[in-house]
């Protein structure tokens, strides 16, 4: 089993050494390590039905010296839609890029990112999770790079870089109050050590502001939208899918598995307003951009404010049923998100490349020249909106009872007006492309197989996980989430 | 914690704010990417502050381990940014052009 984790952390390393060294195989390469990845997550799912947690410590050192690589239900469910989005985002990067160069370039970068993000939800220590953001900040700004409109990509890609920096050092920053305070850093010994102390607050407000910078929540999300719409779509799928994901998945466990005792109902409400703004602020955003690209970046910056509103009202809640219920929810909607915006930036994707631009009041007629796309359009949007049966509307069903049950009323507010917002955003989208053009445009020749991919995830986010998400509630009820569940 | 750790660990907080006020300043790129790599400097000092364990006892090698490693991210990431920089100097006018080298 911890050949498993082994092989999720370094395949994709190997993979982007290959791609380096044999630029003109990467193509072929590259689908098949995808596919193996997937296989590894999906074995891993069915390992940790079984075992809870796994623990490897590689070298055999101990777990407070060595590097150990750890994996529970959270991770592998995170791990399974990063495999999952990496193969579709993989398969449409082959056709995307016509540019041989372009595409030598993007390939070692593709799979450094993609091991930084495996690397990420394996890691059990502060300061190999240290190692993994910077690694994933390093590949992440360099693929910003790879864009199309250059001096915009490439400065977007720099600011991006930047303030990744700077949240990085912030976190270093802490990782050394909590060395000093406790004298180690493996995650699990931590656990059982933090007590509520000055510097333990410190340190926590340290690491969460780092992370927050590379989570984009408002108002520290200035990056985001310029570096999500620059980038090329391939990259803005994973970025907005994965990227700002696995540092919520760091966020998390730091909240609920190691600073329980340090978090106050007060810094929970402070975190819940900042999502609760970047929910309506995002989504008025989107609905007043006037790129496609830039709509799908916007709308990421509001599906993460979702996230954060989950943080109070899972301290709020009283017993420990409820709780895991309301854990489970904020896990699918996390995964119902990765899933329907990487569907969301890869079908934009396509229109772009038919039409040339991504311009919203210039796309009519389009869903007379990509039907299946558009359809792939619709789909993921009404899993963004939450419109059942896909898991979004499970997850915020969830969160509006759970804001019921601990007298938390406002998040409902929230909630209700971001929907509304997001639909609204579909449909000014839907109902451009459907108006009629003049004159009519060709109907097109898109090879399908270039649009199967969008589409597939968009399948899966609406359908596959509303109807098929039972299994995951039941995967995470034996660990939950360390001290609070 | 002793007087000389304490001296040194405040050190390395001051010059961690010192680096992080000039880096989010609107300064020219470089001034900002030194100012991220002073801030690093800070953070080291810090680290080397945690490792001493008294006068003439060996130091904690951990944070030196981790300090090294530190290091040599923050070399990756400087050239990076500079590399990207020098691209959006060299080509922002006339737009695609073969790169040399985006990543470091």
């Amino acid at each position: 089993m911890s050949d498993l984790l082994i092989a999720l952390a370094t395949l994709p390393l190997w993979a982007s050494l290959g791609c380096l060294l044999w630029p003109r195989l990467a193509d072929l390469l590259s689908p098949l390590v995808a596919l193996a990845l997937v296989g590894c997550s999906l074995l891993l799912l069915d390992a940790i039905a079984a075992t809870p947690v796994i623990l490897h410590h590689l070298g055999g050192w101990g777990g407070d010296l060595g590097i150990s690589l750890r994996a529970d239900a959270l991770s592998a469910l995170l791990l399974a839609l990063g495999t999952v989005v990496t193969l579709a985002a993989t398969l449409f990067a082959r056709r995307y890029f016509t540019d041989d160069q372009v595409r030598y370039r993007f390939w070692p970068l593709w799979w450094l990112l993609n091991g930084a993000i495996n690397a990420l939800l394996l890691s059990a220590d502060l300061f190999n999770l240290y190692v993994t953001l910077e690694l994933l900040g390093l590949s992440a700004a360099a693929l910003c790079t790879l864009g199309k409109d250059k001096p915009q990509a490439l400065r977007a890609a720099l600011r991006y870089l930047l303030l990744g920096l700077i949240g990085s050092l912030l976190y270093l920053t802490g990782v050394a109050l909590v060395y000093a305070e406790y004298g180690t850093l493996a995650i699990p010994s931590l656990a059982q050590q933090i007590q509520a102390s000055p510097a333990s607050l410190t340190a926590l407000l340290l690491l969460s502001s780092g992370l927050l910078i590379k989570c984009a929540l408002l108002p520290l999300h200035i990056w985001l939208p310029a570096a999500h719409s620059s980038a090329p779509a391939p990259v803005s799928a994973v970025l907005s899918a994965l990227v700002v994901k696995v540092t919520f998945y760091l966020l998390l466990r730091l909240w609920f598995e190691l600073f329980t005792a340090v978090i106050t109902p007060a810094f929970a409400t402070l975190i819940g307003t900042m999502g609760a703004t970047a929910v309506i602020w995002g989504s008025w955003r989107a609905l007043m951009s006037t790129r496609l690209k830039l709509m799908a970046a916007y709308s990421t910056v509001s599906q993460m404010g979702y996230l954060f509103l989950f943080v109070p009202i899972l301290l709020a809640l009283p017993d420990h049923d409820s709780r895991a219920l309301a854990f489970g929810a904020l896990v699918l909607f996390a995964l119902n998100h990765g899933i329907a915006k990487a569907a969301l930036f890869l079908a934009i994707g396509i229109i772009q490349q038919r039409l040339g631009h991504d311009q919203v009041d210039r796309i009519n007629g389009v869903a007379r020249q990509l039907p299946v796309t558009l359809f792939a359009v619709a789909l993921a949007g009404s899993a963004l909106v939450g419109l059942p049966p896909s898991g979004a509307f499970l997850a915020k069903w969830t969160l509006i009872s759970a804001s019921l049950v601990t007298a938390q009323w406002w998040w409902l507010l929230v909630a209700v007006i971001g929907t509304l917002l997001a639909a609204a955003y579909l449909v000014r989208v839907l109902g451009a492309a459907f108006a009629p053009a003049e004159p009519p445009p060709p109907t097109g020749k898109q090879l399908l197989s270039g649009e199967l991919p969008a589409l597939l995830l968009a399948a899966m986010a609406t359908l596959g996980l509303g109807l098929g998400a039972a299994p995951i509630w039941s995967l995470l009820a034996p660990t939950g989430l360390g001290n609070i569940l | 914690m002793e007087t000389t750790q304490l001296i040194y660990a405040v050190t390395g907080a001051l010059i961690i704010g010192l680096g992080l006020s000039a880096a989010l300043r609107d300064e020219p790129l470089l001034a900002r990417i030194i100012a991220i790599n002073i801030a690093g400097v800070g953070v080291f000092l810090l680290f080397v502050a945690i490792a001493y364990r008294g006068f003439g006892q060996t130091a904690d090698p951990i944070p030196h381990a981790l300090v090294l490693t530190g290091i040599v991210v923050a070399v990756a990431a400087s050239g990076l940014a500079i590399a990207i920089n020098r691209r959006l100097h060299h080509d922002s006018p006339s737009g695609d052009g073969p790169a040399e080298d985006s990543s470091a």
